[in-house]
């Protein structure tokens, strides 16, 4: 029987359109604009002005706080300006536009593609490393690996988890890193693993990708405390929370983070730039997309460099198709419609799926009928109708002690109801407007 | 025959009393004392609740009016000076005069002024919209048209109008309580004196981008140009994060800035159109 996690998930349709399509690089675009905040926590601080000549893998923008993550050039050429640029949301953000003149390479990378397993490094040298590559947690959060790699105090990991579950239907770029570079994630999660102390690891990944199964499990033969952790498909596994409680049966508490059980959740695209940024002295400034849609010509998983549009994207992969009705940055379950596709693509940028008119557009919205799918279906067991109503009518104190602030917004909930509510859309209100009130208790 | 009937009467007669006893004993026993005042203040108040004294509601105002013994930093929008003149009568102090203000909606990006980019289909709330991204057109300051200021009026004086797609305030239903203000997450509504025959001038933008991309977004967009600034001969105007703004206490109404606004971003409303006037005013701009 294989693991998963207990409370709560759904069963998305998969819509693995371009599983089988091998990772493909993207022609350099004429300019790229890469924003200095792509993470969770302070938005990094310009180190370059106007006119200044960079190189592919300079440091751009450095880390300006504790939480925070550097960010370096993915082009060589001309910054023509350090500007404020609409992103995703289309509120203004500081971002650097560099307009591309080749492409050479900082000298520090090692452009060689041999794989290079032997660690040299100890723990917090290598910590050192990533942090000054920038990388952050590639599945969607973007919150900086190098500070999460450093328990809090009194607190100590027992084990590492790498996530290659990829639960978000329609997203396959992890599931083609882990056949493409199945060795090069391997010795990347050997370097994390060495960094925490830590002599265990597991990397989960759903049974609906048997290739890269097979592909890891004889990646981590023969290298003594890693193992594959074959699960049963369900959404949202792909959550830490959920992933840990699928592969070690153990629970997180409300409020708390991994390390209360001794875990730290990491993805496998992080682990992939690690091994980079380590072995072979290259900063985070590409990732794989994946780019598709039922009606997109090819869909396909693309190597991208940070900061390139997403509308050179798509036009790589056939074009927007005529009957789209939403470009979604993320999937189709937790991944945020855009509002223009001039938006770059950022470190947490994991695909860029076009869902057809038809199916973009919501239902009407109809009334409760408490039938309680809602709750059957949220993997951290709230009442998400209740959480609805509550928000609705602005009882934010109430919200809270409803623990809103666990939703993890993976949209089961949305997904689940036959009235077509907005769940999702109203708790993800209520939990900025209880995270205020929270703040401005502690201030 | 009837001493059943007699009975019931002298046991029910004898239990009423003793609780009629109980009662008055406990009452008095319990008693609270409240000021009769507050009472007539709260009667005399217009008992609409609408909080926009900044209390909960119109008994928890009467109740802070008799506490404090002092109206200076007491005032009921709803009832206005004539309002607080007679709470003032009934607590025999003094009112503060207020002028009357009334709502106005700083953003005119109509349909047609404001072309929309994009198209958003999830909850029709502006709290929500402005939450999740910067609104269906370019301009990120401008009014999202979901109508959260129609819906938190008590009063009944902002509706929607569906050609334009912003919301309307009714100046004589509007009692400048500010619940729309609160409500706006663009803070595009302000309250402004009401001058006679409802007359208004207002920059009616309230976008910070430079010139060139505010009128992209909207061709109505203040570009903070700072024309109308120079042409105020009453220091009325103030240019700050490119966008102008007039200040309705300082404001006499002479709508020389109307008409030397290149945008028409500021609007004037109430006034008979404009004969000769207009011409001079710019004759003796070129002067």
């Amino acid at each position: 029987m294989l693991k998963t996690f207990k409370l709560g998930g759904v069963h998305p349709p998969e819509n693995k359109l371009s599983a089988d399509s091998e990772i493909v690089e993207l022609p350099l675009s004429p300019t790229v604009f890469i924003p200095v905040g792509q993470h969770i926590g302070a938005p990094a601080t310009a180190v370059v002005k106007k006119g200044d000549q960079v190189k592919t893998g300079q440091l751009i923008a450095r880390s300006s706080g504790f939480v925070s993550a550097n960010v370096h050039s993915s082009v060589s050429g001309t910054v023509t300006k350090v500007d404020l640029v609409p992103d995703s949301g289309g509120y203004p953000r500081v971002g650097v536009v560099i307009k591309v003149e080749g492409d050479d390479w900082d000298d520090q990378i090692d452009t060689s593609p041999d794989l290079k397993s032997e660690i040299s490094l100890t723990g917090p040298e290598i910590i050192e490393k990533i942090k000054e590559a920038g990388i952050v947690g590639m599945g969607g959060a973007t919150f900086p690996t190098h500070v999460k790699l450093v328990p809090p105090r009194g607190m100590k990991f027992e084990m590492l988890l790498i996530n290659g579950v990829e639960c978000e239907p329609f997203l396959t770029s992890d599931n083609r890193l882990m056949i493409e570079k199945s060795d090069e994630i391997v010795v990347g999660t050997r370097l994390l693993m060495k960094a925490m102390g830590v002599d265990k690891a597991f990397i989960g990944i759903e049974n609906n990708k048997p290739e890269a199964i097979r592909k890891m499990e004889k990646a981590v033969n023969g290298i003594s405390g890693i193992s594959v952790v074959p699960l049963k498909v369900k959404y949202p596994q792909g959550g830490e929370k959920q992933l840990i409680k699928a592969v070690t049966g153990r629970e997180v508490s409300s409020g708390a983070l991994p390390v209360s059980v001794g875990c730290l959740v990491s993805n496998v695209g992080s682990a992939f730039a690690v091994y980079e940024a380590v072995q072979k002295n290259k900063p985070l400034f590409e990732r794989v997309v994946t780019v598709t849609g039922k009606s997109l010509r090819n869909p396909s998983n693309v190597k991208v460099r940070i900061g390139t549009p997403v509308s050179d994207l798509i036009l790589f992969a056939g074009g927007v198709p005529e009957d789209t009705g939403k470009i979604i940055s993320g999937g189709p379950m937790m991944g945020k419609a855009l509002a223009t596709s001039d938006v770059p693509v950022t470190k947490g940028t994991s695909g860029i799926v076009l869902i057809p008119e038809k199916q973009a557009a919501r239902k009407p919205q109809l009334a409760c009928i408490r039938c309680s799918r809602c709750t059957n279906a949220c993997p951290m067991g709230l009442e998400p109708f209740l959480l609805m109503t509550l928000s609705e009518n602005s009882l934010w104190e109430r919200l809270e002690k409803e623990m809103v602030l666990d939703c993890i917004e993976c949209g089961s909930c949305s997904f689940s109801c036959p009235a077509s509510r907005p769940l999702l859309d109203y708790i993800r209100y209520a939990k900025a407007k209880v995270g205020q009130l929270v703040r401005s208790r502690k201030h | 025959m009837n001493a059943p009937i007699i009975y019931t009467v002298v046991t029910l007669v004898a239990i009423g009393t003793t609780a009629a006893v109980i009662l008055y004993v406990v009452a008095r026993k319990f008693m609270v004392y409240e000021d009769p005042r507050i009472d007539t203040v709260e009667r005399a108040l217009p008992g609409a609740n609408c909080g926009g004294c900044g209390y909960a509601g119109c008994r928890a105002f009467a109740e802070t009016c008799v506490k404090e013994n002092n109206l200076e930093k007491l005032f009921c929008p709803v009832g206005g000076n004539e309002g607080m003149e007679e709470v003032a009568k009934i607590l025999g102090l003094e009112a503060v005069k207020k002028d009357p203000r009334v709502a106005v909606v700083r953003c005119n990006g109509t349909c047609e002024y404001r072309p929309k980019i994009n198209r958003y289909d999830g909850v029709m709330t502006c709290a929500i919209v402005s939450s999740v991204y910067s609104g269906e057109t370019g301009c990120q300051y401008g009014c999202l048209g979901c109508g959260d200021c129609c819906v938190v009026c008590n009063f009944d004086a902002v509706h929607m109008n569906p050609v334009t797609g912003l919301p309307e305030v009714t100046d004589e239903k509007c009692t400048a309580c500010g619940a729309c203000v609160t409500a706006c997450p663009k803070n595009l509504i302000e309250l402004r004196k009401k001058n006679a025959r409802e007359r208004k001038i207002y920059v009616a933008c309230r976008n910070e981008e430079k010139g060139g991309i505010a009128r992209k977004a909207c061709k109505v967009a203040c570009i903070g140009c700072g024309k109308c600034f120079d042409v105020c001969a009453y220091d009325a105007i103030t240019i700050g994060n490119n966008l102008a703004f007039i200040d309705s206490d300082k404001c006499k109404l002479c709508r020389k800035c109307v008409a030397v606004c290149p945008t028409d971003a500021i609007i004037e409303v109430g006034f008979p159109p404009r004969k000769i006037q207009s011409e001079t005013a710019e004759t003796s701009q070129v002067n």
